[in-house]
């Protein structure tokens, strides 16, 4: 059995050792008609400007939308900068490339040398998150094709009960890590690959893609953006920088006269109430709780770094390497024939297993390092949030909170107070 | 919230401040660290005709349907054989144009007689699925004429191809748009 083998193998090599040298196996035929070869026109890729075109697009709509959402707060301009985003960035550029699948060329980029960063994509991912540094999460109210289409469908929004949004919001977190990790190790853009609104925008993808984003898009009709607040990974960054963001979106054009109206105009629960007519808990009980769950912080920290790390060969399967490696050990081993697409182009190809072996432990170490890290993150995220449950914060106003408002401007009528500056009502 | 005439208002307001250092200076380095990886040169998804080993996924694989891949002829390598191999389907009895003898499964292949003994084939893109049959074909007991390409009017161009994703043989790589095509008669006869 195992000789038979061997000869296949050798056999095969043969044959690909032939294939290689000796391509011409026929000679140039001469032409005595005067025949002459076909000129095989290749049709070229669209032009590289159209990159550029993109950004301005995107630069464009950004600015446009901090306009609507800050400065006119007008609801009816976002809805149509939206439309716009959607029939651009959706369906005209077909939903590549886009920022929220930009995360992974980055992290490809951080961890490897070997590839180059595009400076559109560079762009793609630094623009939103500059414009949420200074405005908030403006790119996230229409600018993005798939907050865009979500933002348009969400017509019946129920609330979610807050701990159910709670336990859903961390997935993100998950989608983001992991999206980083398989993009650093260079195995998937995992991003990309579940993306469920990019079938509907080219119209062509696999069934259940397309099931995934019909799903989604119904859901999305009662319960407010689901894929923004339960899956978007990049939505996790943008987050964080709109919780710095130097001016955002306010629910009242002057002063808020604290009258309750837009306590439940929020499809997302993002509105902060003002607290001053709430009793204040213990002073001694809140310090106390917040300095345990500032221990609580390394400990989760340590904890999730080793339960990643013992994660991290699970993990790695995901990468064709590893998962090729795993086929052939088992074969080798037990006997299990490798019959994959991938076994067999390999055991054609003449590497040694010793070579394949090799690569496989070389992603594994990388994979163990990288799952630390990521665990590590994971654990630290947790904390931090627990953390922040902890702290009171006094507000006198009602507030959109900073990380989870999407600017999408319902709560502009909810609000009695005349504009000043517009002197709309 | 008191004001004090400090310039740091309150604690929180400096350790506000402070944390907002401490997040910018990394994260400035990792811009910066980007930057210096990036380049204004446009990409495009190719495979590489040498490292191809015809398994078929090309078909599948794309997002789109039919795949985007095609197959392309270089015809200065064709020997313009009468029994082809990427024509004719293996051990074939009569050797004509009949469906049943064809390898390709959408009849996208045209034979056209030039002269004795010599035979041209030509590719319809509209037809060809990319499944690379004829490809194997033709690389196994042919010349290598028949190679398969990403045709760029119809690739979407996807930030991760997903048919590189799952190439056996990682045949798909990043090319320079300016030279979008990999093409074999370059390599073999060092035309051009």
């Amino acid at each position: 059995m195992k000789k038979g083998f061997l000869h296949i193998i050798i056999l095969l090599l043969l044959i690909w050792s032939a294939l290689i040298k000796a391509q011409q196996r026929f000679p140039r035929p001469d032409f005595e008609s005067g025949y002459v070869y076909p000129e095989y026109q290749f049709l070229s890729p669209r032009n590289p400007a159209w990159e550029y075109i993109d950004v301005m697009v995107l630069l464009g709509a950004l600015c446009i939308i901090t306009f609507f959402a800050l400065y006119k707060r007008s609801r009816q301009g976002l809805i149509w900068t939206s439309v716009f985003s959607l029939a651009y960035f959706g369906f005209f550029r077909k939903g590549c490339i886009c920022a929220v699948g930009s995360v992974q060329n980055i992290s490809l980029a951080l961890f490897n040398d070997g590839y180059t960063l595009p400076l559109s994509t560079l762009l793609f991912f630094l623009l939103p998150l500059l414009f949420t540094l200074v405005y908030g999460r403006v790119f996230c109210a229409g600018v993005c094709p798939f907050g865009a289409i979500q933002e348009l469908i969400g017509i019946q929004s129920v609330n979610l009960p807050r701990k159910i949004e709670t336990i859903l919001s961390t997935v993100p977190y998950l989608y983001l890590g992991l999206a980083v990790l398989y993009a650093a190790t260079d195995s998937q853009f995992i991003i990309c690959k579940y993306d469920p609104f990019v079938g509907i925008f080219r119209l062509n993808a696999t069934a259940a893609m397309i099931i995934f984003g019909i799903l989604l898009l119904i859901t999305g009709v009662f319960i407010n953006r689901p894929y923004c607040r339960f899956l978007c990974p990049y939505g996790v960054l943008l987050n964080w920088f709109s919780r710095f963001s130097y001016k955002h979106l306010s629910i009242t054009p002057t002063n808020c006269i604290n009258c309750r109206l837009c306590e439940d105009s929020c499809p997302s629960n993002a509105i902060l109430p003002s607290n001053i007519n709430t009793k204040k808990e213990n002073k001694g009980l809140s310090r106390r709780r917040f300095f345990i769950y500032l221990v609580l912080i390394p400990v989760f920290l340590v904890t999730g770094c080793v339960l990643f790390h013992s994660l991290s060969r699970t993990l790695s399967y995901v990468n064709k390497t590893v998962r090729l490696a795993k086929e052939i050990r088992m074969e080798t081993e037990l006997n299990i024939p490798a019959i994959s697409q991938q076994a067999i182009i390999f055991k054609e190809s003449g590497k040694t297993i010793k070579e394949l072996y090799e690569g496989e432990e070389y992603i594994v170490k990388r994979f163990k390092k990288a799952s630390g890290w990521l665990g590590s993150f994971f654990g630290i995220s947790l904390g931090i949030a627990l953390l922040s449950l902890s702290a009171r914060r006094e507000r006198q106003e009602y507030k959109p909170h900073k990380g989870k408002c999407y600017s999408c401007g319902r709560c502009f009528e909810y609000c009695p107070v005349p504009n000043e500056k517009n002197n709309n009502q | 919230m008191k004001k004090g005439s400090n310039k740091y208002q309150n604690r929180r307001d400096f350790l506000k401040k402070a944390g907002k250092w401490i997040i910018a200076l990394p994260l400035g380095y990792l811009a910066f660290s980007l930057v210096k990886k990036t380049s204004a040169i446009h990409y495009v998804w190719q495979i590489d005709p040498l490292k191809c080993n015809q398994c078929g996924q090309c078909e599948t694989h794309c997002v789109l349907t039919p795949s985007a891949v095609k197959c392309v002829h270089a015809y200065e390598m064709c020997g313009y054989c009468d029994i082809c191999s990427g024509y004719l389907r293996q051990g074939v009895k009569n050797i004509n144009t009949g469906a049943e003898n064809q390898l390709c499964p959408t009849g996208a292949i045209t034979r056209k007689f030039i002269e004795e003994p010599f035979f041209e084939y030509t590719i319809d893109e509209e037809l060809c699925n990319g499944c690379a049959k004829c490809v194997k074909g033709c690389s196994d007991f042919g010349n290598g004429s028949l190679y398969i390409q990403i045709i760029h009017e119809l690739c979407e161009n996807c930030n991760e191809c997903s048919i590189a994703r799952d190439c056996p043989s990682d045949a798909i790589k990043r090319v320079p748009a300016a030279s979008p095509y990999i093409l074999k008669e370059e390599f073999i006869t060092g035309d051009k």
